[in-house]
């Protein structure tokens, strides 16, 4: 275990009440506990945040990016699924 | 999926770049594109590390407290700085410390104005005003450049660095509007670090091996060449509004081409430093690799706990 | 008003000495994280120096403001703790003499936010989430220091060891201070001593850190005698003022 590097971490920050945690960056930090405060001091400096998320980044999972065809391509043609597909006649509103 | 190959694979790569779709870390890449980026991501990012040295000299000489407060905040952002880059460069499977590694063993390069010494506070003036403002102006165009996560780190380092410069030249107006003392101070620094500044852009164009390739694969947009006269045209009037003058006996503008001509740069001093043969090259890199020396009981202890936390709770 | 205006030199000169301190590491950290970590903590401690000073130079009302009070006294006139002072070492010295401090100076500033005089109570509310944050930081590390590798157990004990002898000076009191005790502008130390107490025998217990039996104390600092090192501290401190009086920077 000696000169082992401390794990990398992936850094999620909600910048504020409502919005979602966004993904920052990364960092290095032996624990948990290090990796929040590490995290406030790195990217919290100019009052980013009010919220820190940290994942080991070993723990994330990713789509395979040579898939990204097969993955997110068939959603293009499901057009019916946004409301603009429709045609609402003149004179209605609140749809 | 059908097998691709190394031509058609390059092809679609180029084909994203050229229609400015960002490249992101598990993407398809050409090995020679991700070298290239660990090499200059890196670069930048031992930058910003050697570079807290120069100026972290004087934060404990700093002349009042918000002077002290100021640059310490900046020195602290640029090892932030440092951060989200080496961050960037792990994206592309760099490790970080061997990354560093290779700054120590003088494998890797970094900005060799970081080799100067700063030897009164008005270096302090001089540093945030010249090198900040080159270093703005090389970084901003880098703010779209095709690797996402470096492009997302220099947006970041950007936003955070509009301060510096302006600190730095707010010190050299202070001075330069001072007693004669403080002036000639103010004047000193910008001729020592006039030249070295200019030199910050690389070789000139001709004598630029990467540019080429790089401009291609946008992970560089401008030249050096066109960069090092932006900075000339901006910086020139600044000083001159100071009432400071710029150490070149050449320069002058042109009307007709509404650029500043100027003189020769020193390229021998430069190659010179780039080797290691500036006046600090040995002492910054002493500093960095005895930090990293004296730390390692403490990153080691930090693991032991750590492991010792892990397997008392799953205990 | 000048008891007052002693009280809060010592705790501004607490902060300033210990910010000159803790920014001697920028640039020099263990790891690049840590490096900002701490210059976060140095930041805190030179903006609450700014804050108190200028307070303490308005209570003078002798037209000295922070910048006079920080670069224009002699090394007899600075106030601070001899803890505050003392050389940074390894980074487990760093963590253990900044552990020791902010376990005195949390309780004090909880306690100084209710204070009779509403100025002092204002600037202890803001400092107080600082300080609050400085404790968990140097709590942490000594504990993971403490309970790490044999190596920065023996480390941060030796570190201990040398910094014990300085703690008692934190809860001294003397006359004047005693006077502002009964108008409720400070607390009690023995209070502050009290809760220092708990929280270091709680910290250092899980840091399997032994409290030295050594009960030699120093004091000093507080009275303007201090350590060898504090004159090395101002030559750098104030070496611009010094060297070229009454200028604007």
């Amino acid at each position: 275990m000696s000169k082992k590097e401390w794990p990398l971490w992936e850094v999620f920050i909600r910048s504020k009440a409502g919005l979602n945690h966004k993904h920052v960056g990364s960092l290095r930090a032996a624990d948990a506990t290090m990796a929040v405060e590490n995290a406030r001091d790195v990217y919290t400096r100019r009052s980013e945040g009010i919220s820190i998320w940290v994942v080991e980044s070993m723990n994330i999972h990713a789509s395979d990016p040579a898939e990204a065809d097969s993955l997110f391509e068939p959603a293009d043609s499901k057009v019916y699924r946004h409301p603009t597909f429709y045609d609402v006649p003149d004179g209605i509103s609140h749809m | 999926m059908k097998e691709l190959n190394l031509n058609e694979l390059e092809r679609r790569f180029q084909e994203k770049i050229d229609k400015d779709i960002k490249i992101e870390p598990n993407d398809w890449m050409p090995e020679n594109y991700r070298q290239t980026l660990i090499r200059q991501i890196s670069q930048h990012a031992h930058s910003e590390i050697v570079g807290m040295l120069p100026e972290g000299n004087w934060i404990t000489r700093a002349p009042n407290l918000r002077r002290k407060a100021v640059l310490l905040a900046k020195v602290q952002d640029e090892a932030g700085h440092g951060l989200y880059l080496y961050s960037a460069t792990e994206t592309l499977g760099a490790d970080r410390e061997e990354t560093i590694d290779d700054l120590h063993s003088g494998k890797a390069k970094y900005s060799s104005i970081f080799n100067y010494p700063t030897l009164t506070w008005a270096d302090m003036g001089a540093i945030g005003w010249l090198v900040d403002g080159a270093a703005i102006m090389n970084q901003v165009p880098l703010c779209r450049c095709s690797y996402g996560p470096y492009a997302r780190a220099m947006v970041r380092v950007c936003k955070e660095e509009s301060f510096h410069q302006r600190q730095g030249f707010e010190i050299m107006t202070t001075l330069a509007n001072g007693t004669p003392e403080q002036k000639a101070m103010a004047q000193d620094a910008l001729n020592r670090f006039w030249w070295p500044a200019l030199m910050m852009f690389g070789p000139n164009d001709a004598d630029s091996k990467h540019t080429e390739q790089s401009m291609r694969w946008k992970i560089k947009r401008h030249s050096n060449d066109e960069l090092r006269q932006q900075f000339v045209d901006v910086t020139v009037p600044q000083a001159e509004m100071i009432g400071l003058t710029v150490p070149d006996k050449d320069l002058k503008f042109n009307e007709q081409t509404g650029h500043y001509e100027y003189g020769e740069i020193n390229w021998d001093e430069f190659w010179e430093v780039v080797k290691g043969n500036g006046p600090c090259n040995k002492d910054r890199i002493d500093v960095r690799r005895k930090a990293k020396e004296d730390g390692e009981w403490v990153r080691e202890a930090a693991n032991a706990f750590a492991e010792k936390r892990a397997r008392k709770k799953s205990a | 008003m000048s008891t007052l205006f002693n009280y809060i030199l010592k705790i501004g000169d607490d902060s300033l000495i210990l910010g000159h301190r803790l920014s001697e590491w920028c640039g020099h950290g263990p790891i690049l994280e840590e490096d900002i970590a701490m210059t976060n903590i140095a930041l805190d401690l030179v903006g609450q120096a700014t804050t108190l000073l200028n307070y303490a130079g308005e209570m003078e009302g002798k037209g000295r403001d922070a910048d006079a009070l920080a670069f224009l006294r002699f090394d007899r006139e600075y106030r601070n703790l001899l803890l505050v002072e003392q050389p940074n070492g390894d980074f487990g010295m760093t963590m253990m003499r900044q552990f020791l401090f902010d376990a005195y100076r949390l309780p004090l500033l909880e306690r100084l936010q209710k204070s009779s005089d509403v100025s002092l109570a204002a600037i202890a509310e803001k400092s107080l989430k600082e300080t609050k944050y400085h404790l968990k930081h140097s709590s942490e590390w000594v504990i993971r220091l403490g309970d790490g590798t044999e190596e920065s157990h023996r480390r941060v004990q030796d570190a201990l060891d040398t910094l014990w002898r300085y703690t008692d000076e934190l809860f001294q009191e003397d006359d004047a201070e005693k006077e502002l005790v009964v108008s409720g502008v400070i607390p009690p130390m023995s209070e502050i001593r009290e809760a220092w107490n708990a929280n270091v025998n709680r910290v250092l217990e899980e840091a399997t850190l032994t409290i030295p039996t050594n009960n030699w104390k120093h004091s000093g600092g507080r009275k303007g005698m201090h350590s060898e090192h504090l004159g090395y501290i101002l030559a750098e401190l104030q070496y611009m003022q010094r060297a070229y009086p009454n200028m604007e920077w």
